[in-house]
């Protein structure tokens, strides 16, 4: 039995082929990532029309490298929930004429359950329960996963993702596009105990993110008084100090909320994803904390971490339990 | 009208304004929310939103990424964010136009990047980081509906319009 899945939530254009007992045979993405770099992290494109280009070569490309044809799919799966709904609309529409047209069924992904279960994925067997972090450029939030399908939210950010903070951060050091590996790169030279960035919630037990201190922080940090006429600074010790002190604060609070979340759930698993989760900073840190606290820590490959359609896979889950979409599934853009 | 100014000390004035103007929102009215990178918009717009008795406070925050988020509240909250648009032609194109038209309420960030197209009519909110927890805030109207809004606004904040 071979699924065919479609991601169009944000950016990234993705097609993906996988088996009933979760063999991935293709995952391809189509990333705009290199079209962004030259505009500093600005789309360049309407999400929706470049999704429209791009979404037919991408299911042609995952068919071709799975060696397979259409007429073999035997269950079509999309996200459709959350993001942008003209995005989501794309990847919807594809798949409920595709499902029309092969006369197969059809089934709805939540794009941020589908991000903890790349975990499941990566890890080659059942890991729920487990508390989920999904931390990335749109997203950073605390579940409690009782099953596959059933995400409990624990806690939110309450201002910006976590990648979003990088992103930011990145324009005001001058550091450019993408935000996340150019900040970790410079973190790399710096001292993360130069500067006292604020860790927001650090003294309580809410399992809630903040990051829109820290960028003032590191705005006032980076020009003192001048903060509303402001340059980025030039290369040197204090750029990387600066780097290094923000990424250390971004690490420490989403390892810190981390550790709540598993001892208030008394879970024993942490599953990670999201784009942010490449960085290496929260890698060692997550594992640290993991090793302290007995619990397990599972992070996918970065191909599965960032937005990318294998991880519908998800689907297989809903398919062993009969729960397939109408004709009228919808974009739902709203993650809660 | 003349601009609303007010001097926020520290954060807590900020979520204070931000009640009082989602308190007092109407159908089809039109903010949008200028300042610079740690200014306070996605703050703002998190107290409107609970000025509006948004039903998850939890559900709002910057939606940068994925540019345009939804909440229920006293009436629909449409919550966009211009920062990574290259143009008013791209805002346009996500079907703002018809948020607009809807009867709720729209909150726009980085609004200044996409002003060509919102509505002339519609309240715009500029922070100025003036401190580290210090912010100003200047209030301006552009059509006669948002003006009749930031003069109740004025009154219910016992300031007095400056220019």
């Amino acid at each position: 039995m071979l699924f065919l899945a479609l991601e169009t939530s944000c950016d990234e254009t993705a097609a993906a082929v996988f088996t009933g007992d979760l063999a991935i045979l293709s995952s391809v993405v189509a990333s705009q990532t290199a079209l962004h770099a030259p505009f500093g992290g600005v789309v360049p494109e309407i999400a929706s029309r470049a999704h429209l280009r791009n979404l037919l070569p991408v299911i042609d490309e995952a068919l071709r490298r799975a060696n397979v044809t259409l007429a073999e799919v035997g269950c079509v799966a999309v996200h459709n929930s959350p993001g942008l709904v003209g995005a989501l609309l794309v990847g919807v529409s594809a798949a409920k004429m595709l499902a029309v047209a092969l006369g197969v069924p059809l089934i709805g992904v939540n794009h941020v359950a589908a991000h903890i279960y790349a975990c499941r994925l990566a890890a080659g067997r059942d890991i729920f329960p487990c508390v989920g972090l999904v931390v990335s450029g749109g997203n950073t939030a605390l579940f409690r996963c009782d099953t596959p399908l059933s995400l409990e939210l624990l806690g939110n950010t309450r201002d910006d993702a976590a990648g979003e903070a990088f992103d930011k951060v990145a324009a005001i050091l001058g550091l450019g596009f993408p935000g996340g590996p150019n900040v970790e790169r410079e973190a790399k030279l710096g001292d993360p105990k130069a500067y006292a960035f604020p860790r927001a919630f650090s003294d309580d037990a809410r399992l809630e993110f903040s990051f829109s201190g820290l960028k003032t922080a590191v705005l006032y940090a980076c020009h003192g008084q001048n903060v509303t006429k402001a340059t980025p600074p030039p290369a040197g010790p204090k750029r990387a100090d600066l780097a290094a002190s923000f990424q250390a604060a971004v690490v420490e609070a989403l390892t810190l909320k981390c550790k709540q979340a598993l001892r208030q759930t008394k879970l024993t698993r942490l599953a990670v994803g999201g784009g942010v989760s490449a960085n290496q900073a929260l890698r060692s840190a997550l594992s640290a904390m993991c090793a302290k606290e007995g619990a397990e820590l599972i992070i996918p490959p970065l191909d599965l971490c960032t937005d990318n359609a294998a991880m519908a896979a998800l689907a297989v889950e809903k398919y062993r339990r009969g729960e397939f979409a109408d004709a009228d599934l919808d974009a739902q853009p709203n993650f809660l | 009208m003349l601009p609303l100014t007010i001097g926020l000390a520290d954060p807590a004035a900020t979520d204070a304004l931000g009640v009082a103007l989602g308190e007092r929102l109407f159908a089809g009215a039109v903010v949008a929310l200028d300042g610079q990178l740690g200014a306070g918009k996605t703050r703002l717009v998190r107290a409107v939103a609970a000025g509006l008795k948004v039903r998850n406070l939890a559900a709002v925050n910057s939606p940068t990424f994925v540019l345009i988020q939804e909440y229920a509240a006293r009436l629909p909250i449409a919550h966009f964010d211009a920062y990574r648009l290259g143009s008013a032609r791209e805002f346009a194109e996500l079907g703002v136009g018809e948020y607009f038209e809807a009867g709720g309420v729209c909150l726009v960030e980085w609004a200044a990047k996409v002003a060509d197209v919102l509505p002339a009519d519609r309240l715009t909110v500029t922070l100025t980081v003036t401190g580290p927890d210090s912010r100003l805030a200047v209030l301006t109207a552009g059509g006669p509906t948002h003006a009749a809004l930031l003069a109740e606004l004025a009154a219910a904040l016992n300031s007095t319009p400056s220019g």
